[in-house]
């Protein structure tokens, strides 16, 4: 989309300084930004081991005690720590960025953001303690 | 608080050398001084050959956006008494191409607010009303929709924080978008459709991966990347209605 350029005799040349590959280190806002992006691959992580599990299970009980005596070893261990930090960190972002995606209107006045993040959080713990409820309850 | 600060502006006089520089100015610090006022100071007292934007002063007309002390700032609505004994670093805009000191070309943004189309698009003649019929009326609420984006003054601060506008000169970026959305958003307008077909392009909404510092750095309280993330569902319903009902059924 950007037009060519032209330089003539009146107009000398501009000067176009490039981006440093490090851009995203000058700000915290940046590196939370580019964590937040990373954070994607966590969450790849957690759903191909949910589905290792689920293939597992299918496959009979050896299966699954070859799962979980895998699973139970160090790199998959800290994998999965690591992989639930980033997670957490990237719902509570997304949570707190849906107030500016979403415009939520109730009897023709619109719901302040704030109620909107609520919801996202109250939703989260909702379906957290349903969920520990099925396993422990 | 000194009386007086330093202000190290960059430099770039392409016809004496292809390489900027920064030259330090001594300016005083008055507490009801901005940035703006410094320079005028070391352009009318210190060095005439500084080049730099600025006309209303006040917050409105856009035009003295700058990097001060690497953040995207109005110079007329920063104080130097913020910065408490400085130094001041003053740099023209991010991300676009600088033409001589602190000027930068902001052609490609022209171009782009263009392609948005930011305007009423009224339908059809023949599906207009009559004039004897009056104005077209709005209702408090009505206003409200757009109102926020109708705020932006075009100062581009939003461009200079955007690392997706940096290293992809192609997306239209923040502010032309938050511009489409105050029409789109317009109970008068009947445009939304002819601005989808450059919006939903790549180079359009989905060029932002949603940094949020456009908002952060508005002067304005436009929120730019509200209004690309809204558009984003609206684009997404539409394909998805295109998609289920291909006839507009």
């Amino acid at each position: 989309m950007a037009a060519p350029f032209h330089y003539t005799d009146y107009h000398p040349q501009w000067l176009r300084p490039k981006m440093s590959t490090y851009w995203w280190l000058t700000r915290r806002s940046y590196v939370a930004f580019i964590a937040r992006e990373i954070s994607s691959v966590f969450i790849g992580w957690a759903v191909a081991f949910l589905l290792l599990l689920v293939r597992a299970i299918g496959q009979g009980a050896d299966a699954y005690g070859q799962f979980l005596a895998w699973a139970a070893t160090t790199p998959v261990l800290v994998m999965n720590v690591v992989s639930l930090l980033f997670i957490v960190f990237h719902a509570v972002t997304w949570f707190n960025l849906a107030p500016a995606a979403l415009v939520v209107h109730v009897g023709g006045r619109k719901l302040p953001g704030i109620l909107i993040a609520a919801s996202n959080y109250a939703a989260f713990v909702f379906a957290s303690a349903l969920i520990a409820w099925l396993l422990f309850g | 608080m000194s009386d007086r600060i330093t202000l190290q502006v960059a430099r770039y006089r392409p016809e004496k050398a292809s390489e900027p520089f920064v030259q330090s100015y001594d300016v005083p610090c008055p507490r009801d001084w901005v940035i703006l006022d410094g320079l005028n100071y070391v352009k009318d007292r210190l060095d005439g050959t500084l080049s730099y934007r600025w006309s209303c002063r006040m917050g409105i007309c856009g035009s003295c956006g700058m990097m001060v002390n690497g953040e995207p700032k109005l110079t007329c609505a920063t104080f130097l008494s913020e910065y408490g004994s400085g130094p001041i670093r003053v740099e023209p805009l991010r991300n676009f191409p600088v033409i001589r000191d602190l000027i930068v070309d902001i052609g490609d943004f022209m171009r782009k607010l263009v392609k948005v189309k930011p305007w009423i698009v009224r339908p059809p003649t023949e599906d207009e009303r009559p004039i004897s019929d009056g104005e077209y009326r709005q209702t408090p609420q009505e206003l409200d929709e757009f109102k926020q984006f109708s705020m932006c003054i075009n100062c581009m601060l939003c461009y200079a924080a955007c690392p997706i506008y940096g290293l992809d000169p192609n997306f239209i970026g923040p502010a032309a978008i938050a511009l489409a959305q105050r029409y789109n958003l317009d109970s008068r307008d009947a445009g939304s459709g002819e601005r989808m077909e450059i919006l939903s392009e790549h180079e359009g909404i989905w060029g932002c991966t949603f940094v949020g510092e456009c908002t952060k750095v508005c002067p304005k309280h436009v929120d730019p990347a509200g209004a690309i993330q809204r558009y984003k569902l609206t684009s997404a319903l539409a394909t998805m209605k295109s998609f289920f009902a291909p006839r507009g059924a």
